[in-house]
């Protein structure tokens, strides 16, 4: 059995070194095809799950019967006999509509939903389950959501209908203020942290669930739920959907499309719904890393350790020399895949959960959310964030804090810039009391880099 | 096939996206086309600056021109654009002056770009081993006032910032002086409260 098995992967290997391998442009095509595979079935999947998730946890919260009439344990055929409605309905298009921007408009939103995923890491660790690790991952993924906004407003537009209009009007003023506050809050994380990386950032929350950015200090954990309030309004979910709200508006924006262009969009807000859970999760809930790190107890983090090196002796067993290690850590990246999953499905339902309980705002009440409360408490919990940053750069809500790699690239870097004023001038008396008050208040900072500290308060500027 | 140099090829394909859209945003008629070609026109831009590694500014672009500038120039088209002006036709001397406009900016560039040596051609063997770098750490030491590539000690982005941030509050505070005042108190109150000094209206 053992010879059977590793003549075919011996044979493979070869068929694979000697077609894909060695022709550059096949194994491009199909890593691509591989990579964009499984980006839109995040998204189709994710979606097919959600409105079947959707129908049934509003039948439990509102007291509705749910998906009863279709078949399947649970009502689970209900989505399929959903997508089949939908591709078989007419393609309807007004008469007096732009036929170029109004077929162009569904697709638009999607892509833009879909390329989110590109830079959005699953598991971290040293070779990241990541589409295309980009430098300044969370400012992409930010700048994309904010793109799919725009086929909103070119179906608005192309439909030639006023509710449509009106629709994409008020979605498009609601989408561009909150991303103000969102930005805001997504900065909270990267300022603790030093770094735009996706993938650093969920790497830096290793460990116990207090290492988590939630529980670093009492600015963050507030912050947490600003954000969620504005990913919620951001992607358009009740209680925010004044866009679609069918009591003042036929439907929103899409009032015009039927069928398969209608539901473009809807698997464009399901898949946005998805992208800024899982943005919440890596900034603020740990990413990859569990409440407790069950990969480490493992052994699966990719260093040698007692389970994968017996993985690596049944490996061995078969005849199948993989490298034990190596399978080892991608077991701990599935995990740790599952687990940010979890957590952004989690994040999903609390949507949802939050859409059948609460009533629709009214648009007025939308902006004053957004302008009165949610930017000003991003703001004071971002100064607030950086006070505490700066004076207890050791320390989360439950003490000290023991992340393995931490790096604290923003005190080192006041700590640098201080150097550097200190070395040109000495310091004067009012700055010598500034640094006693501050040495007394941190216990855990050496007095040297207080100074450097303040003296870059005091010649910053 | 092992010929293809991928970073090459995608260069062209960006570049020819972003030409030809923006081609089509000359040859457009109606207004909101153009917008939306000009949109694809930029992204495609985007990507060019996302290949040559320049990632924080790739993700600027979207951000900012694409996300942010054509929402706001649909909206004001949107919102202006009557029935006589979703329409717009250009006039025969437009198009000579623009032609000579353009063509006098692209021999400038391209003189420009081919009188740089590196840029006449690909060196493969240096172009593999060139790693790209953070560009977001030099930023960001840069907007807190210090600089990193060594060219000289003090950096000055951090004041055009506050300048910024200042002009930020002085439109606040103009559009806080401009609105329509809101009265307080009832209408009668309103109708019969005068402010002293104030002359009577009849």
């Amino acid at each position: 059995m053992a010879e059977i098995i590793n003549s075919v992967l011996n044979w493979l290997a070869s068929w694979v070194g000697l077609t894909v391998a060695s022709d550059s442009l096949l194994g491009f095509v199909l890593a691509a095809f591989v990579h964009v595979g499984l980006i839109i079935n995040i998204v189709a999947v994710g979606a097919l799950v959600f409105i079947w998730l959707e129908r049934k946890i509003s039948g439990r919260i509102q007291d509705r019967l749910g998906p009863t009439r279709v078949g399947g344990k649970f009502g689970w055929l209900q989505t399929l006999a959903d997508g089949l409605k939908l591709i078989t309905k007419e393609d309807l298009m007004p008469d007096g509509a732009d036929k170029l921007l109004f077929k162009v408009a569904p697709y638009v939103s999607f892509c833009a939903a879909i390329a989110a995923y590109l830079a959005i890491p699953f598991a971290g660790g040293e070779y990241p389950f990541v589409a295309q690790h980009v430098n300044s991952g969370i400012f992409f993924v930010l700048a994309v959501l904010g793109l799919e906004v725009f086929g909103t407003i070119l179906a608005g537009y192309s439909s030639a209908s006023k509710w449509s209009l009106f629709g994409a009007m008020r979605e498009a003023a609601q989408v561009v203020s909150y991303e103000v506050p969102l930005g805001m809050c997504a900065v909270v994380p990267v300022l603790l942290v030093g770094s735009l990386d996706l993938v650093y950032i969920g790497n830096m929350q290793e460990g116990l669930f207090t290492n988590w950015l939630v529980f670093n200090d009492p600015f963050t954990f507030i912050t947490f739920f600003v954000y969620c309030t504005c990913a919620t309004a951001s992607v358009n979910r009740a209680p925010f959907d004044l866009a679609e709200a069918e009591s003042e508006l036929v439907a929103g924006f899409h009032t015009e499309y039927s069928g398969l262009r209608w539901s473009f969009f809807f698997m464009a807000e399901y898949g946005s719904m998805f992208s800024v859970s899982l943005l919440a999760s890596i900034l603020f809930l740990g990413g990859w890393n569990g409440p407790f790190p069950v990969t480490e107890w493992l052994g699966l983090t990719g260093e040698p350790s007692t389970i994968s090196g017996v993985i690596d002796s049944i490996m061995q067993f078969f005849g199948l020399t993989a490298g034990g290690t190596s399978v080892a850590w991608y077991l701990g990246s599935l995990l740790g895949a599952a687990n940010l999953i979890g957590k952004a499905t989690l994040g999903v339902c609390i949507m949802m959960w939050i859409r059948w309980t609460l009533p629709r705002l009214r648009i007025d009440q939308v902006m004053t959310t957004c302008l009165k409360y949610c930017t000003p408490i991003a703001a004071a919990m971002f100064l607030g964030a950086v006070i505490w940053q700066y004076n207890f750069p050791h320390k989360n809500l439950f003490g000290l804090q023991d992340r393995p790699e931490a790096t604290y690239a923003v005190s080192e870097g006041w700590q640098r810039a201080g150097d550097k004023v200190a070395s040109e001038g000495g310091t004067d008396g009012t700055e010598q009391e500034l640094e006693e008050e501050v040495s007394e208040e941190t216990v855990s900072l050496p007095s040297e880099k207080t100074v450097a500290m303040s003296n870059s308060v005091g010649g910053g500027n | 096939m092992e010929s293809i140099y991928w970073p090459s090829f995608f260069f062209l394909l960006f570049a020819a996206l972003a030409c030809g859209f923006a081609v089509a945003v000359l040859l457009a008629t109606n207004i909101v086309r153009m917008a939306f070609y000009l949109v694809l026109s930029l992204a495609s831009t985007s990507g060019l600056f996302f290949l040559a590694g320049a990632d924080f500014v790739g993700a600027m672009q979207l951000m900012i021109y694409v996300g942010g500038t054509l929402v706001l120039l649909i909206f004001g088209v949107m919102l202006t654009s009557q029935e006589r002006f979703v329409e717009m036709k250009t006039m025969a001397g437009d198009w000579v002056l623009g032609f000579i406009a353009g063509s006098a900016l692209l021999a400038t560039l391209a003189w420009v770009a081919f009188s740089v040596p590196e840029w006449r051609g690909i060196d493969r063997a240096a172009a593999e081993e060139l790693e790209v770098e953070a560009t977001v750490a030099p930023l960001a030491m840069g907007l807190l006032g210090a600089r990193t590539d060594g060219g000289s000690e003090q950096g000055y982005l951090l004041f055009f910032e506050v300048v910024s941030v200042h002009l930020l509050v002085v439109l606040v505070g103009a559009a806080y002086l401009a609105r329509a005042k809101m009265k307080r108190g009832t209408a009668e109150e309103r109708t019969t409260q005068v402010e002293p000094g104030a002359a009577l209206p009849n």
